[in-house]
């Protein structure tokens, strides 16, 4: 996790393209930072725990997620269903690991998407200015107008069911707070000498957006980044709570928390423990987001 | 001021025309035919051509969404496809219970907000800052569908305090429709106060550091005395904004919540006719809500106007 967002977020610490030496220390510097906010250094541990819950869970889940009838049903948890089992006797705690995967992937990918999108149209916006920035801004308060959830649950309307629609429907929610803190950030580099010196020397725009720019306002959209993952997650979460995710019987956290309201008098851990596995991936990330926006954006540092 | 006023105005009504253009937009991508939809199984050629040109979906684009936007104008959303019912009712009717829980919330989220903002602040990297901070990053991450289930077990299904599910007008019965909104307003409330008492806590220790208050101190004006008195209403300026801006999420967790609670809102409306394919609704539903929103964001924009002297000015 540290090693490629040290790569990225390091121009924007020393835009005056430092040696590979001096790269080290701010890295390391920053590592240093990073490492005395305990709140950050929990919020990545319970990241990682989650990506490994999400990559070996072939590995760790006990049984087949999908499988019925492995135990009794809603059988509250025991030392042969850790986390229970469900209305179909299928075990919860196979399910909410493979669920880890569905809520990372969705989380990660739809953050992404939202990323490239967003900074594309900020970085134009931004650079070129005029009508194009017009448009391109306006379309994006339009969209930022829509609460995320709604603007998903109207994309779910319009794409039907499936992880791939699911991704793009959480996707679009986040497009516009990407291109405004890209454009922002752009408008401020834009003026630095610089940029100045690759007009001069016949750059392209293009490529002076590429190469100049977008280094030096990697590390707001990074923290940003971060910051939105837990927001993508949540997300998604509540279309598939309200039945508007993936389709069952894919093991999603949102819909198991669904499917165990009708058995909340007597078997109250089908809804409870799906929860709280959603909630501490939240809370690690709002914290590990938390903590790289203190370390990593240079205006925010004391 | 005057100026501020109508350039914000202005930017409302770019706003609200970009939002219809997605809507329609979106309306138009939705997969199949919607005469298809409205004939059913059996029609004459002719039927169908009627039909097109009575929806006028033999003209351009552009031409459509004039006569689309000038019915959304009058207050026609349209009917339902299912039930032939008027959009505009089906939306207000469930507009009504979305927006009391909104506003509920927001009285549960403030009243928990603030005194745990003023103690976190006030005692700066003491056990009640990190308490009062933990439990705001706490509450806020929570997703508000799952903290509802988690209520509903306790003081429903245990206590016995409050009824699971249901919901009444609090304006046609106060205490019984107070009564069923106590569950649904701490679930979204204390969300949306986890939010509030992070920002009240970061601006007020922004305003205790600035001169005024320093020589406030250096007069020996109480620590107490400093924060009421001259401190907390300049503080709770931005507190303003963030109030407005998270509106829109605050009516997203509504839509969540109120189908935890069997609460006839907007989120059940809009979920079911989704389910339904019934567009018209859809439609009618994220209009409404967007409308609101933006609405909501243009009356703090301008409170806040009135309180910062430096735009007033401006």
């Amino acid at each position: 996790m540290a090693r490629p967002l040290d790569a990225e977020a390091l121009p924007a610490q020393a835009p005056a393209a430092p040696a590979a030496g001096a790269q080290g220390g701010a890295a390391r510097r920053w590592w240093r930072r990073f490492a005395r906010n305990r709140g950050a250094v929990l919020g990545l541990a319970v990241f990682v725990a989650i990506v490994v819950m999400a990559l070996f869970a072939d590995v760790l889940a006990p049984h087949d997620p999908l499988a019925q009838g492995v135990g009794p049903a809603n059988e509250a948890p025991s030392w042969e269903h850790w986390a229970g089992t469900d209305s179909f006797g299928r075990d919860m705690l196979s399910r909410i690991i493979y669920g880890a995967r569905i809520a990372l992937v969705v989380g990660v990918v739809a953050v992404l998407l939202a990323m490239v999108v967003g900074v594309t149209l900020g970085l134009v916006a931004g650079y070129y200015g005029g009508a194009v920035d017009a448009v391109i801004m306006r379309v994006m308060d339009g969209l930022f107008a829509f609460p995320i959830i709604i603007l998903a649950i109207a994309m779910m309307a319009v794409m039907g069911f499936g992880v791939r629609n699911v991704i793009i429907a959480v996707a679009v929610g986040f497009i516009a707070p990407f291109a405004r803190v890209t454009r922002a950030d752009v408008l401020a580099v834009k003026e630095e000498p610089y940029i100045e010196a690759a007009r001069l020397a016949g750059v392209s725009r293009p490529a002076i957006i590429a190469r100049h720019v977008l280094p030096n306002v990697a590390a707001p959209i990074i923290v940003q980044a971060a910051l939105r993952v837990s927001g993508a997650i949540i997300t998604e979460s509540g279309l598939s709570f309200l039945g508007l995710g993936p389709p069952p019987p894919t093991p999603v956290w949102g819909s198991m928390i669904a499917e165990g309201r009708n058995f909340i008098v007597m078997a109250p851990h089908i809804s409870t423990i799906p929860g709280i596995a959603l909630m501490v991936t939240i809370v690690g990330l709002n914290l590990l987001g938390d903590g790289l926006r203190d370390t990593l954006d240079p205006r925010l540092r004391r | 001021m005057v100026r501020f006023f109508l350039s914000r105005i202005g930017q409302t009504f770019a706003v609200l025309f970009t939002v219809s253009v997605i809507v329609f937009a979106l309306m138009r991508m939705i997969p199949g035919d919607p005469v298809l939809m409205m004939l059913g199984d059996d029609f004459t050629q002719e039927a169908y051509q009627r039909l097109r040109a009575k929806l006028g979906f033999d003209r351009s684009l552009v031409t459509q969404y004039a006569i689309w936007l000038q019915a959304i104008l009058r207050g026609d959303l349209g009917t339902s496809y299912l039930n032939h019912e008027h959009v505009s009712v089906l939306v207000w009717d469930a507009f009504l219970p979305t927006l009391s829980l909104v506003v509920a919330s927001m009285l549960v989220g403030i009243l928990v907000a603030v005194p745990s903002g003023i103690v976190a602040a006030m005692r700066r990297d003491s056990a009640w800052d990190w308490g009062s901070m933990g439990f705001a990053i706490f509450v806020y991450s929570m997703p508000s569908f799952w903290k509802g289930i988690v209520l509903i077990w306790i003081f429903s299904v245990h206590l016995r305090w409050f009824p699971a599910v249901g919901y009444v007008h609090p304006w046609e019965n106060f205490w019984e429709g107070t009564w069923r909104l106590v569950l649904p307003a701490i679930t979204l409330g204390t969300f949306f106060s986890g939010l509030v008492a992070r920002i009240i806590r970061s601006s007020l220790l922004e305003v205790l550091d600035q001169d005024y208050i320093k020589a406030a101190r250096a007069r020996g004006v109480r620590r107490a005395a400093l924060v009421y008195r001259h401190a907390l209403a300049n503080a709770l300026i931005p507190v303003v904004t963030v109030i407005g801006l998270q509106f829109g999420t605050l009516l997203g967790g509504a839509v969540l919540t109120e189908t935890v609670f069997g609460i006839p809102g907007m989120g059940r409306l809009t979920v079911a006719a989704i389910l339904n394919r019934d567009y018209a609704i859809v439609q009618g539903a994220i209009l409404v809500g967007v409308l609101a929103v933006v609405i909501v964001n243009l009356a703090v924009d301008l409170t806040y106007a009135f309180l910062n002297p430096r735009i007033r000015v401006a």
